[in-house]
């Protein structure tokens, strides 16, 4: 299983490293929104320092639809989806190896954003670590939401309207708790930020279980 | 029974009989059972209870020491919210996770879930509109972010999701699937919700100053009435399950039908022309972009039925 989602991810990172498309659309779509919420907001920086942690994660989660998206994408291509099903790849493997290049490629990008918000907003982090881990549990959990819905809606030709509104819903508490702990993180309240990732990880791990689970039967559903 | 087997059998049997009348072609077992005299006695039983409710709550029951008239709403506001969020969306995860075991693998599942979340959509929408207009003279705000009011509006919009998923035409076993998992994706979600958002209230400071408990103690007319509300509800629920399950089947059925008659015809024109009937082939190659045409939209096709 593991084994496939290697080679799973290896080939999602190696498609996006020739295609670039979420270099070139999905970051720079990430920094657009720095600021547009800095217009919505006006030009005080203390504003925008205390907003933004939260619109910080509301950029992630709307990049993270446009990543799922382009990740189905990608299987979306005459037969590719018939070759996945004949390939003998684990469909757990399969699975997390999407979830995986996703979660990388969002990584990437919360670095990105985050070098954005800190010349923009002039927003500072006093506990690191905290903020890491946070970041971490989030995007495992975004990643594998995303993936588990981008795969329901794979086939579909409604895919762009579809997915947002299913996926959206779903990761609303990694959004509410990933911005309470940077908002935490931002003032060094370790302890008030510790206490989130219990909502952090378990919703990072139920989805990674319910997406091994279920992969296999929606590839079938196709 | 395959999509594809159902209806190349079903087209089978308009061959033969080409002009006779089309038989219901979806073996359902609830949807034979759902005798219209039962289903319209809960629903009779529903809305008189539903009278007897509103006039006990509105005239016989006495106002409340601290709420006044306000209280009446609790006639109505609990028993509509234990329908959508416990009844329905209950129901519907049940019936999903019954699809998706195999051993229990059956589209009546399937239909139930669809019929019972579209019933808890409405369900819900209601908790949350008689909720606001208790919260604006008691709160004096229409809305609060409140733990429990958050996740009753969050699990309106997931469960709206659902129904746009199940609106997108496929083939019913495509669709099932496909609705059975996300029906159970979103409901794994629910406690996670509900314990974000408490923590959410009690870390972050809101206004918590109001109090979403009503009266702990409440007894006499009240009890039997908010008894009845509830007992009433449930009945009214029920009836509408059963409703829109029917409708469900007869969608369906409506769809096969239109297929096997098509193909029936296409067989006919074979026939007629001397080319050997193309069974095997005609049957397996029906394209999905058919079923989809045809799924589209369901009420058009209930329409037909009707007619």
């Amino acid at each position: 299983m593991l084994r496939d989602a290697w080679l799973v991810a290896g080939r999602d990172l190696r498609i996006e490293a020739r295609s670039r498309v979420a270099l070139w659309q999905v970051l720079p779509f990430a920094l657009l929104a720095l600021v547009l919420f800095a217009f919505a907001l006006g030009p005080d920086r203390a504003t925008l320092a205390s907003a933004a942690p939260g619109l910080f994660w509301v950029a992630v989660l709307f990049s993270g639809v446009l990543a799922v998206h382009r990740s189905v994408a990608i299987e979306s291509g005459e037969g590719t989806r018939d070759g996945l099903r004949l390939s003998g790849l684990d469909p757990a493997g399969i699975f997390l190896g999407k979830a995986a290049a996703v979660a990388l490629q969002l990584a990437a990008l919360e670095v990105v954003l985050w070098l954005g918000m800190r010349v923009l907003f002039g927003v500072t982090i006093r506990a690191i670590w905290l903020a890491v881990a946070a970041a971490a549990l989030a995007t495992i959990g975004l990643a594998a939401a995303g993936v588990i819905y981008g795969a329901l809606s794979g086939g579909l030709r409604v895919r762009e309207t579809l997915l947002p509104l299913l996926v959206l819903p779903v990761v609303a508490p990694v959004l509410l708790a990933a911005s309470r702990v940077w908002s935490a993180a931002a003032v060094g309240a370790v302890g008030a930020g510790e206490s989130w990732l219990r909502i952090l990880g378990p919703f990072a791990l139920v989805y990674l279980a319910v997406g091994v689970v279920v992969y296999g039967p929606l590839l079938e559903a196709g | 029974m395959s999509m594809t087997e159902e209806v190349s059998a079903v087209a089978m049997k308009a061959m033969k009989d080409h002009q006779g009348e089309p038989r219901p072609v979806i073996d359902d077992e609830l949807h034979r059972r759902l005798r219209p005299r039962w289903v319209r006695v809960t629903g009779v039983a529903g809305l008189l209870g539903l009278t007897a409710t509103v006039v006990l709550g509105l005239w016989v029951t006495p106002p409340d020491e601290t709420q006044g008239n306000l209280v009446r709403l609790v006639y109505l506001h609990p028993p509509v919210a234990w329908v959508a969020l416990y009844l329905a969306f209950g129901l519907a995860a049940l019936s999903s996770l019954l699809y998706l075991w195999r051993r229990t693998r059956s589209l009546f599942w399937d239909r139930l879930a669809a019929a019972s979340v579209e019933v808890g959509v409405v369900f819900n929408a209601l908790t949350l509109a008689t909720g606001m207009l208790w919260g604006r003279p008691t709160w004096g705000v229409w809305w609060t972010w409140d733990a429990r009011l958050t996740s009753t509006a969050l699990l309106l919009v997931l469960f709206l999701g659902y129904l746009a998923l199940r609106r997108v035409p496929a083939a019913p076993e495509v669709r099932a699937r496909r609705c059975a998992v996300a029906a159970i994706v979103a409901f794994v979600d629910v406690p996670i919700v509900h314990f974000s958002v408490v923590w959410w209230q009690t870390l972050h400071q809101g206004a918590t100053v109001l109090n979403p408990d009503l009266s702990p103690t409440i007894h006499g007319s009240m009890a039997w009435t908010l008894l009845l509300g509830f007992l009433a509800m449930t009945a009214v629920f029920v009836w509408m399950v059963s409703i829109r399950y029917r409708i469900e089947t007869l969608a369906d059925e409506a769809v096969t039908r239109s297929l096997a008659t098509a193909l029936a015809e296409r067989w006919a024109e074979d026939e007629a022309s001397g080319t050997a009937p193309t069974f095997g082939l005609g049957a397996s190659s029906v394209p999905e972009e058919v079923v989809s045409a045809t799924r589209g939209d369901p009420q058009m096709s209930v329409g037909e039925i009707v007619r």
